[in-house]
């Protein structure tokens, strides 16, 4: 992110480009405005409200809130289920995407084919997936009961038991380590190959050259794969809608073991229509999300960044 | 035992050599032997983990191209007794898919159009722009990327039912064009841009071009790698986007394919059949479309994370 930078003359045309660069921006301010940080005011505003869209709306002070941290059960249950997803879907798709990058990054010919079989999940319609995965995970028919029945294990019902079913969402989102991965093989690509021999010149294996080169230097990849990964955990909308669904209760899987944050959004707002309800809901999302971020940043002592 | 026999092999390719280097050739030969070990390990493990990225696509050909009576059989059919392709027309008439095509169409091409023309333009300020609090807004470009959609939604519903563009194509087209959903092309737009010497530019400049020339005939011609991506990105977005359509599209024949498909899905009984037979045709053009430009899109995802 460097800026354009030592310019101590001052041509003629700069001051012009202040305005123009405004103009230019332009577009995209008027949308912050207009579609980002205005809904945002009016969600809070909102949240203080009883409004659902049928009546006009009376505002309650912090009574929403209120309900949602004292009776609402779904909202604990919400929560919960998205910190679980969250908490099995980051590090695991964080260790395979590195894993195969790693793979990617030997230098054997033919990975490219590799690659592209890893991305291809990731262009494809979560909508196909899920409804694909949902047929592929059913306990008697489904082939990974199948396949793990093959080694010996009988596989457990997934879908249909409030134990398995999010494990089996933390399997499905793991389909989707090919952008991830195309980061990280970037990422192992620019680290200065005389630091490896260097290394093995001090006599490191494979592992110490690991973690004493390959992890430092790409721990800032690491960094962005995670806050990125952490941030689309918390969103994970879909993909749950579409593998769970019924024609009587929506997505909540069994005993609400996948009724996920987003979705919980959703239902209140858009099936029920508690507008205010639940866009105290969302602001409440967007403050988990705000200070999940925040705190990775606060600790990333960890990373190391080669200047400064 | 096993370093003997470490040790033996790798001494044989070199005992017919000059014997005083021995203790080099054993070296040599070891690590060549380590070399292939490693290779061999490598293909095996890109092998294994290829197929569990594949298998969920031979599962959606196969379940789509599958006789009826082979679909729920136990043990598992891998290869079916004769190709059904019956499957795909039928269920193409069954819903109104053509209908679908249409619709999600016009979308993706006005979202194409909208997200790279904006995030070329703003990318462009961002990169060459000198104006007070540029990188103050490019960090706000940067944190809208964690905004979750939820929060943003209930005032946007409100907002486009006020001025009566519910089930209409307007809130997933108007959007793009206000940077809105841009944030990460813009990103890689302007990361793009930086690469562009600006030497090109004050030379330009000398000449008497205007900022929008030089954005025109310049950067714009210098970046359709970039360009293009932005567009494949916009496109698979679009054409898989969920949520959205979810939320603003309301009347069957304003529908989008990924609700078309996932209304499949909605009765007790789910035909797996035609669910995978609609979900391989929705599939298909972003499977194509990635195969032939999938460069692009690992250079796109790259440009971006490799800085951040």
């Amino acid at each position: 992110m460097q800026v354009s930078s030592n310019r101590s003359h001052k041509p003629r045309y700069w001051q012009i480009q202040r305005v123009e660069g405004y103009l230019l921006i332009s577009p995209w301010l008027i949308g912050l405005v207009l579609f980002t940080l205005g809904p945002i005011m009016v969600s809070f505003a909102l949240s203080f409200t009883n409004w659902d869209i049928v009546r006009p709306a009376d505002f309650i002070g912090l009574q929403n809130y209120i309900r949602i941290f004292t009776q609402d059960r779904l909202f604990k249950q919400a929560l919960y289920n998205t910190f679980y997803f969250a908490a099995g879907s980051v590090p695991l798709s964080l260790a395979l995407a590195l894993g195969l990058a790693l793979l990617l990054n030997q230098g054997i010919r033919g990975t490219n084919i590799a690659r592209t079989v890893f991305y291809m999940p990731s262009v494809v319609s979560l909508v196909a997936m899920g409804l694909l995965w949902r047929f592929m995970l059913q306990p008697q028919i489904g082939v990974v009961n199948y396949l793990l029945g093959l080694i010996g294990i009988q596989g457990p019902t997934w879908l249909g038991s409030p134990i398995w079913s999010k494990p089996a969402l933390i399997l499905v989102s793991l389909m989707y380590v090919g952008p991830q991965t195309v980061i990280f093989l970037a990422g192992l690509k620019g680290i200065p190959l005389h630091l490896y021999e260097a290394s093995e010149l001090d006599g490191a294996g494979t592992l110490a050259k690991f973690r004493h080169v390959t992890l430092p230097m790409l721990s800032p990849t690491i960094f962005f794969n995670m806050v990125t990964s952490v941030i689309h955990a918390f969103q994970v909308f879909a993909l749950v809608y579409v593998m769970f669904s019924g024609p009587s209760t929506p997505a909540h899987g069994p005993l609400n073991s996948t009724l996920v944050y987003a979705l919980y959004v959703y239902e209140q707002a858009f099936q029920q229509l508690h507008m205010g309800y639940a866009s105290a809901l969302a602001w409440i999302m967007f403050l988990i999300i705000m200070v999940m971020t925040l705190l990775q940043l606060r600790f990333s002592r960890w990373v190391y960044y080669e200047r400064g | 035992m096993d370093t003997n026999g470490d040790f033996s092999l790798s001494r044989e390719p070199h005992t017919h050599s000059k014997g005083g280097r021995t203790v080099i050739g054993t070296w040599l030969g070891r690590k060549s032997i380590r070399r292939a070990i490693r290779k061999g390990l490598t293909i095996l493990l890109l092998l294994f983990a290829g197929f569990f990225f594949l298998l969920p696509f031979y599962w959606l050909f196969l379940t789509a191209v599958k006789p009826a009576d082979q679909i729920f059989t136990i043990p598992l059919v891998f290869w079916p007794r004769e190709f059904v392709w019956r499957n795909f027309p039928d269920v193409w008439v069954k819903a109104p898919f053509a209908r679908y095509t249409a619709n999600t169409s016009i979308i993706a091409a006005f979202n194409i159009v909208g997200h790279t023309l904006v995030s070329a333009l703003v990318g462009y300020g961002f990169a060459v722009g000198r104006f007070r609090g540029r990188d103050f807004l490019f960090v706000v470009l940067l944190a809208t990327m964690m905004i979750p959609p939820q929060i943003t939604i209930i005032p946007l519903f409100v907002m486009y039912r006020y001025v009566h563009w519910l089930d209409t194509f307007l809130p997933l087209i108007v959007p793009p064009f206000f940077g809105v959903g841009s944030a990460f092309y813009i990103f890689l737009m302007r990361q793009f841009f930086l690469t562009i010497p600006l030497e090109l530019e004050e030379a330009a400049r000398m000449d008497g071009a205007s900022t929008l020339r030089i954005f025109w005939s310049i950067y714009l011609p210098l970046s359709v790698p970039a360009l293009t991506a932005v567009g494949l990105f916009s496109f698979i977005y679009a054409w898989n986007d969920f949520f959205g359509p979810l939320v603003f599209l309301t009347r069957r024949e304003n529908w989008t394919l990924t609700l078309g498909l996932a209304a499949l899905a909605n009765p007790q009984y789910i035909d797996y059949k035609e669910v995978m037979a609609a979900g391989l045709l929705v599939s298909l053009p972003c499977i194509v479309v990635f195969f032939v430009a999938q460069r692009f899109f690992t250079e796109g995802v790259t440009l971006t994370g490799i800085k951040g």
